[in-house]
């Protein structure tokens, strides 16, 4: 049974795509406020992991089991697909590599922000406004693209856009998926700034997979170094970066150039 | 004078055993300490003494728990309690490190864009101080280790070593941990900031602090420094054991 205050109570995840192990035997806990990394090598399962974790793909077998906002804690995929949406809508959020994936492309960047708060329940055309204008802002978006569709912005706005259209609803729980991986570097110094103010001032907890370890350095507070689909290594993310244990962490981290 | 027995200890390691195997390089085991025990009280300052690969720096990073340990006990007062830290989970052990354990290291890990008020703030923002005080206090802070003000405002990515270093310091020292490691904290100063520097360990022993050094220079050293630690003798023991 997962502690009292667990968020997400992960507990043998397997997941297999025909002959290759995506996720092999995978348990942790994460606890409210709490970031944690997934590193490792496309290929290593991790982005399977993180879409199980999310309700978008059934593992094999394994429980992944989540508390809601009044302290009960379910398998997320003994319920119904209803339920389970709901869920992705009102506590969680998911910010693509991709951010076209996330956004709505044709409908104001305003629009977008805005129909995460009406699936809340939000009705008030005003209050909805008021909280889009905010979260522009929040996000470091110019006000006046506020009626543009995303369709016309660079890939580090969409980028922004979709991190603001996700976190508008205030979720507790996050996952991203390389959200700084397509953006050039310096829009990627940008945006990880952002992320790190906006998930410590919303104490949002966060799951982020990513292949780049500086990332992962300045985000997140545990780490988990996977390989073909098993946790290797896991940690206080310092402790892991600094003091690699596994086989495989050491070339992870001796593998990085030195600028 | 409070006598030995009155003064409480803040940190106590016993049984340390730590190695490095680097997998990567022929599985090469390198034995760096072997049942190394070591005890510090509040108020008292600990010089780390020996010569370089005697694993100074090694130990500090241990006792942040920034490397982990194959055996033993590292024990900090956290909140009162005893807590160790070599077997407390992550969340434990970041929990320690803001209320309790302060860390100085030689170099200012930068973040991109983070201007250098909030780098120094960001302690105390961490414990719930609100911005507009923690900002009065960083800036005092900043102000003491002579960190020009017209570069409070900008990210310290630029900063000459010296004054990286003194941001590093301000970081530090700012939120008045009861239990300080600083690595080098002088390293890159001149004699005003070292002895700025020094009035700051001073105060934070005076308000009871434990303090544990690395302090190459040793006029440092003399002036803070109430114990020697030497890990020469630790450097021998490891030998015989291995």
């Amino acid at each position: 049974m997962p502690d009292d205050d667990v968020l997400l109570h992960v507990e043998h995840v397997s997941k297999t795509f025909g002959e290759i192990h995506a996720c092999d035997d995978v348990s942790f806990d994460l606890w409210p406020g709490e970031v944690l990394g997934i590193v490792g090598e496309s290929g290593s399962g991790k982005t399977t992991l993180l879409k199980c974790l999310a309700g978008r793909e059934e593992p094999d077998s394994g429980l992944i089991s989540y508390t809601n906002r009044r302290g009960e804690a379910s398998d997320i995929f003994a319920m119904s697909e209803p339920e389970r949406r709901m869920l992705a809508r009102t506590d969680w959020g998911f910010v693509h590599q991709n951010p076209r994936d996330g956004l709505r492309l044709d409908i104001t960047a305003g629009g977008n922000i805005g129909e995460r708060l009406m699936m809340v329940g939000a009705r008030h055309y005003g209050n909805i406004r008021e909280e889009a204008e905010t979260w522009m802002n929040r996000v470091e978006l110019e006000f006046g693209r506020i009626d543009s569709p995303p369709r016309t912005f660079s890939g580090g706005m969409q980028q922004r856009l979709q991190i603001a259209r996700n976190l508008v609803s205030g979720p507790r729980l996050v996952f991203m998926d390389e959200p700084t991986g397509g953006l050039d570097v310096s829009v990627q110094a940008r945006l990880l700034d952002l992320l790190r103010e906006l998930v410590r001032e919303l104490q949002v907890a966060v799951v982020i997979v990513t292949h780049d370890l500086a990332v992962a350095r300045l985000l997140s507070d545990r780490l988990m170094v996977m390989r073909r689909g098993a946790v290797v290594e896991s940690g206080l993310t310092d402790q892991v970066l600094d003091d690699p244990q596994h086989e495989y962490s050491q070339l992870l981290v001796s593998s990085i150039l030195q600028v | 004078m409070a006598s030995k027995t009155e003064t409480q200890t803040m940190i106590e390691v016993s049984g340390l055993s730590k190695a490095f195997v680097l997998h990567t390089q022929g599985s090469t085991r390198i034995s760096v300490f072997e049942g190394l025990s070591m005890e510090v009280g509040a108020g008292e300052c600990m010089a780390l003494d020996g010569p370089s690969g005697a694993g100074k720096s090694t130990l500090m990073r241990i006792l942040y728990a920034n490397y982990r340990i194959d055996r033993g006990r590292i024990k900090v007062r956290h909140k009162g309690e005893m807590v160790d830290l070599a077997s407390s989970a992550p969340r434990m052990v970041l929990e320690v490190r803001r209320r309790t354990l302060g860390y100085v290291s030689q170099f200012l890990r930068v973040i991109p864009r983070v201007a250098t008020l909030d780098v120094v703030s960001e302690p105390l923002r961490a414990l719930g101080v609100e911005e507009a005080e923690a900002h009065d206090r960083a800036r005092t802070m900043l102000a003491r280790v002579n960190v020009p003000e017209r570069l409070w405002g900008l990210a310290p990515a630029t900063f000459s070593g010296g004054e990286q270093q003194r941001v590093n310091v301000a970081r530090g020292f700012v939120a008045e941990l009861p239990i300080l490691l600083l690595d080098e904290p002088t390293a890159s100063l001149d004699a005003i900031n070292r002895q700025c520097v020094m009035g700051l360990i001073d105060e934070a022993k005076t308000r009871g602090a434990a303090v544990v050094g690395i302090f190459h220079d040793h006029e440092v050293r003399d002036a803070v420094a109430d114990s020697v630690f030497d890990m020469r003798e630790t450097l021998a023991a490891s030998g015989e054991a291995a």
